[in-house]
């Protein structure tokens, strides 16, 4: 028994070699492709936030950067409005995408369809051309919710309500775009999750009674668990990482209401070249993102 | 009225409320569509009161988009969505098979590194990244937004997740035929794995197409610009030509909009796979 195991164990060893060489080419152009463009930047990204690192100056400086941060208060600024955004944005898309998906997992396959791709539309359609309409729909001498708003008698007719320039209002039209660019991929996630669910249960629970919402809490709900952790996770660092719509639109203003830490990070990196500074932010952001998502994941998994 | 059927008359009541709140907020996600797609042709786009429906068609607009280099922008898009796409399938199909199917040292290592590289907030490396392309002299070439798109392994989880349903007796009865690993791989695993490669190609091609913030910070002269920030160049220099701004906000959408309502099953199965799976 002993030899035979011998034998194997050194048969094995020549074909493990070989097993692992051509494994590892099969792997080499995606390690080269990760190597080079996630990990090294990532890498480069953490080792120069303790630089002063500017155009043309390059000097240690001992954690500086982490320093100015926490007593910079356009940063602050900017980390209480991407906390705001989070905290807004996430439970709606998450509550609404389930309703959708909800509805339409009763009706047909090519109604389902149909919805699954008007809602994906916007996503789609990249985040430029849906801005192009919206900067519109905002616009204080064209915009049509001006006019719609003077329509219906609820607005002055010769005011000029400027929208995306005011500090009350600017950050709820941001809030609103990226509701609609962000309910595409969950309401897809949730339709296939619902989909899945076994049927016979369902019906049983319903044959015996149960109203079709206490059927859901009680059936559905728990089996769609790991779908809505999934969702709630990939919408929350989206969130955090909301920049296209704010350069696209306010440029962070009026005097900062709308700035995130994203927009903030490529200000410092890109108009003031303060790169050390940039990566810090990186650095902070990312930590702050991995924390929320480890809650999120904690709180969730033991429910 | 017993509890069922009670029961059903509510459900019958809520399905009709449902249907038509939906097709409201349908409408809602149509107009920005149905609206750059019109106002490209209406001879005053920003007119108050709205016009719903261009009463007199024109070609203007479109005359002047292309006036700018907007054909250059639109094939610059088209390029990197195409080149990353190929990029992406041959890399990470080659790596999700061998982390599927073959026992190699090294290999839980190596897919745990990847999982904690997916958690990563992809725009935190920017920075560094445009400071690397700088540095290999690709900065402001359409290459910096390729290499910036291929090295993030969701790819390679849902190859991984697809090779994983290859029967490993196909596999090994290959081997003893003296089929060689190369052979295998593009004569057996590749074929089994097109529903992969059409979710993965759609993704990619739609995603590379619409990463605004990657092109943003890596393409600056005009001729190198991807047709998203064309349009947002001219809306900034030309905020109130909305016929010209629409037209070219048509040329973005609409063709990326085609794309997908051709290969919608393959890319909502593919989102679905990675994410319920991976």
């Amino acid at each position: 028994m002993a030899k035979q195991k011998m034998q194997t164990m050194g048969v094995s060893h020549a074909i493990q070699r070989q097993i692992d060489r051509v494994s590892y080419l099969f792997l080499l152009p995606m390690a080269v492709f990760f190597v080079c463009f996630v990990l090294a930047p990532m890498v480069i990204g953490i080792f120069t936030s303790f630089f002063n690192y500017r155009m043309g100056v390059f000097d240690f400086n001992f954690g500086k950067n982490y320093l100015q941060l926490f007593t910079d208060k356009v940063f602050w600024r900017s980390m209480r409005n991407t906390i705001v955004i989070v905290i807004v944005s996430v439970p709606l898309v998450t509550i609404f995408s389930l309703w959708v998906a909800s509805a339409l997992n009763e009706k047909s396959m090519g109604t389902t369809s149909f919805f699954r791709g008007v809602f994906y539309l916007p996503v789609v359609m990249g985040t430029v051309p849906v801005v192009v309409v919206w900067k519109w729909i905002f616009n204080s001498y064209y915009g049509i919710l001006n006019y719609i708003l003077k329509a219906l008698n609820l607005m002055p007719q010769n005011m000029r309500f400027d929208w995306l320039g005011e500090k009350s209002t600017a950050i709820w039209c941001i809030l609103t775009i990226l509701f609609t660019t962000s309910i595409g991929q969950p309401i897809v996630l949730y339709i296939a999750a619902l989909g899945n669910v076994d049927k016979s249960i369902t019906e049983a629970a319903e044959v015996d009674g149960a109203s079709k919402l206490r059927t859901f809490w009680q059936v559905k709900w728990p089996s769609i668990m790991p779908t809505t952790l999934y969702i709630v996770v990939i919408t929350t660092i989206n969130s955090f990482q909301c920049f296209a719509l704010i350069q696209l639109l306010t440029s962070g203003g009026p005097s900062y209401s709308t700035s995130t830490v994203m927009y903030y990070l490529y200000e410092q990196a890109f108009t003031y070249y303060n790169y050390g500074y940039a990566n810090a932010m990186g650095v902070i952001l990312a930590i702050v993102i991995a924390a929320f998502s480890a809650l999120q994941f904690k709180s969730m998994k033991t429910e | 009225m017993n509890q069922i059927e009670k029961n059903q008359v509510k459900a019958k009541c809520y399905n009709y409320f449902t249907l038509i709140v939906l097709i409201i907020i349908a409408l809602l996600f149509l107009f920005p569509f149905y609206w750059i797609i019109t106002g490209s042709f209406k001879t005053q786009p920003n007119k108050i009161p709205p016009e719903w429906f261009p009463k007199t068609w024109t070609m203007m607009h479109w005359q002047k988009l292309f006036k700018q280099p907007a054909w250059t922008w639109f094939f610059n898009s088209v390029f990197m969505s195409i080149m990353s796409m190929i990029l992406v399938l041959g890399a990470s199909s080659m790596a999700g098979y061998v982390l599927a199917k073959k026992a190699f040292t090294g290999r839980k290592i190596i897919f745990s590194i990847l999982v904690m590289a997916m958690a990563l907030p992809k725009q935190v490396i920017l920075v560094p990244l445009v400071r690397m392309m700088n540095a290999l002299s690709l900065y402001n070439t359409l290459w910096a937004v390729i290499l910036g798109t291929v090295g993030w392994p969701f790819g390679t989880f849902l190859m991984k997740q697809f090779s994983e349903g290859i029967p490993t007796e196909l596999l090994e009865a290959a081997k003893i035929d003296g089929s060689g690993e190369v052979k295998t791989f593009t004569q057996i695993v590749c074929p089994m794995l097109k529903p992969a490669f059409g979710a993965l190609a759609i993704f990619t091609f739609i995603n590379t197409w619409n990463d605004y913030f990657l092109q943003l910070v890596m393409l600056t002269s005009r001729n190198n610009l991807s047709i998203s920030l064309g349009i947002a160049t001219l809306q900034a220099e030309l905020s109130t030509d909305y016929g010209l701004i629409m037209a070219g906000a048509t040329l973005g959408a609409v063709p990326i909009v085609t794309i997908f309502i051709m290969f919608q099953k393959y890319f909502t199965n593919g989102i679905a796979l990675g994410a319920v799976k991976g």
